[in-house]
């Protein structure tokens, strides 16, 4: 039997997909805004929750965020893991901490890095501002942030961040 | 079988190209505009089901921020179908026949203009023998209209008409997307895109969204004093190997038009989700439509939102039934390449 006539019990077929994203006009809105520095979260008109980043709906009550509400780079960590396993392409060498940093105003937090500040002193409640990269770096994106670093302020009582419906 | 009606349906302007609009900001106007046209809201609704593809978004679990449209605070009841939103309805119909719920909001959303739609389309074909020879669907859809022809089941006048007809209804219909006139030079001229298929014998890409309420007899009143009743709805699909299939013909649309007893129904009206231009004549002409008027919106050919057109052709008899004082309507939905799965749907208004 030649090789030619060997049966094949499997063929591959790659299938490679590309599509022209979009953000949505209202994260549109608000990556324009950290293009020039701003973080621009945005309101619920019915619930009053402030979302960043904001998506362009409160799921809460299913409306448009339409209310622009300019935020500042200070918040807490309210909630934080310590990343031990390298992953592929990244180039921050473990062990870093990744949290969810929750803003002054904001009613919900995002992920980001917390640096300068030993892992052991990490915790929940802990004020951190936002450090930036240079302008000249600044892009339409979150990443236009380093990371966040501990400030000398009393810590929060998570407990209280609680969205408390109006 | 418990008697349900639709009272609602709500259909976003179809777009070329939405541009930064996402897919919840497609759909939290067609939603609003149904709440504030029945004045109710979220908390009236026992049951939300949506149709989306989640390779249209070309994101895993997309459909999942599709919620973020609507209230789901307090908690919800939902589902999904990565189907047309028709199956969406099909669902909805069932959960209210189980006497889950008495009503269900049922919406359905896709954006095409950010892919490219006939290498995704080719994706829902069989993974092993025929996907991996990408097949776009305009070629899919031409093997059947070569098959038609050649067998002399429609003509290409037939195919003609079709076109310059929908052009003509698009006139009918607010939402549109193509609305300009052609003439039969225009149609002749016009290069193929795969033969026997010109550009005008295919539907637009086209980004957009619907939404639909039904309700249960009990709840049907209170949200409208006309609501048009869903009399019989029923769903098959054929083989999806092609070369098993008589593309000439379709034994489960007989079935399921023996199932619904169509043959002594006089309709007024039909709403047919034909995307291609071929398979006018041959729905027509499989389901006795030949004297009865038939995509009165233009159809798909106007304006083909995916996942969506289907629940728009059942939307769209619904809308002629309450504005032209007729009693019966037929809408059709269908998935898969060459009319594979079909869904009819019979709706009455009650005189």
């Amino acid at each position: 039997m030649s090789s030619e006539d060997t049966p094949k019990d499997y063929s591959e077929s790659p299938i490679n997909l590309e599509y022209f994203y979009t953000a949505g006009s209202a994260t549109t809105r608000f990556l324009n805004q950290v293009k020039e520095g701003n973080i621009v979260g945005q309101a619920c008109p019915k619930c009053k929750a402030v979302y960043v980043p904001p998506r362009g709906s409160c799921p809460r009550c299913g409306v448009a965020t339409d209310i622009e509400v300019p935020l500042t780079d200070k918040g807490c960590i309210e909630s934080f893991t310590v990343v031990h396993i390298p992953i592929p392409g990244n180039p921050i060498v473990p062990p870093y901490v990744c949290a969810m940093i929750r803003l002054d105003g904001a009613n919900i937090s995002f992920l980001h890095l917390i640096q300068e500040v030993e892992i052991e002193e990490i915790r929940i409640g802990m004020r951190i501002q936002a450090v930036w990269k240079p302008k000249e770096e600044w892009t339409h994106s979150l990443e236009n942030i380093k990371w966040f670093a501990p400030i000398d302020e009393p810590d929060v009582d998570v407990a209280t961040l609680r969205f408390q419906e109006s | 079988m418990k008697r349900v009606a639709i009272v609602g349906y709500a259909q976003h302007p179809i777009l070329k190209n939405a541009g930064a609009l996402n897919e919840v900001e497609l759909i939290m106007p067609v939603v609003h505009q149904l709440f504030n046209d029945l004045g109710i809201s979220q908390k009236d609704i026992d049951f939300t089901c949506s149709g989306s593809c989640d390779y249209l978004q070309g994101a895993a679990f997309a459909f999942v921020e599709g919620l973020s449209a609507i209230q789901t605070n307090p908690p919800i009841k939902e589902s999904h179908v990565e189907m047309d939103a028709a199956w969406a309805m099909y669902e909805s119909m069932l959960k209210i026949q189980m006497g889950d719920a008495e009503t269900a909001l049922i919406y359905g959303f896709g954006k095409s203009s950010p892919g490219d739609l006939d290498a995704i389309i080719s994706l829902q074909m069989d993974p092993y023998y025929i996907s991996p020879l990408w097949p776009d669907r305009v070629s899919l859809a031409a093997l059947q209209a070569r098959v038609l022809l050649d067998q002399n089941i429609i003509t290409p006048e037939q195919m003609l008409a079709t076109v310059i007809e929908a052009r003509a209804n698009s006139k009918n219909n607010k939402n549109a997307l193509i609305t300009d006139l052609i003439n039969e030079s225009d149609y002749l001229n016009n290069a193929m895109v795969s033969s026997p298929l010109n550009q005008l014998d295919c539907p637009p890409i086209s980004d957009g969204s619907s939404a639909m309420i039904i309700a249960s007899e009990e709840k049907a009143y209170e949200f409208t004093d006309h609501p048009i009743w869903i009399e019989g709805i029923d769903h098959r699909i054929e083989s999806s190997n092609l070369g098993s299939r008589n593309l000439a013909a379709s034994n489960t649309l007989q079935a399921s038009m023996n199932q619904l007893n169509l043959k002594n129904i006089k309709f007024e009206v039909a709403e047919l989700h034909t995307q291609f231009s071929h398979e006018l004549p041959f729905l027509k002409s499989l389901l006795n439509l030949q004297d009865v008027p038939v995509n009165l919106s233009g159809g798909p050919l106007v304006g083909n939102v995916m996942m969506c057109a289907g629940l728009d052709a059942i939307g769209k008899t619904y809308e002629a039934l309450k504005e032209n004082q007729f009693t019966h309507g037929l809408a059709h939905a269908t998935s898969g390449p060459c009319l594979q799965h079909n869904m009819l749907v019979h709706l009455e208004a009650q005189k």
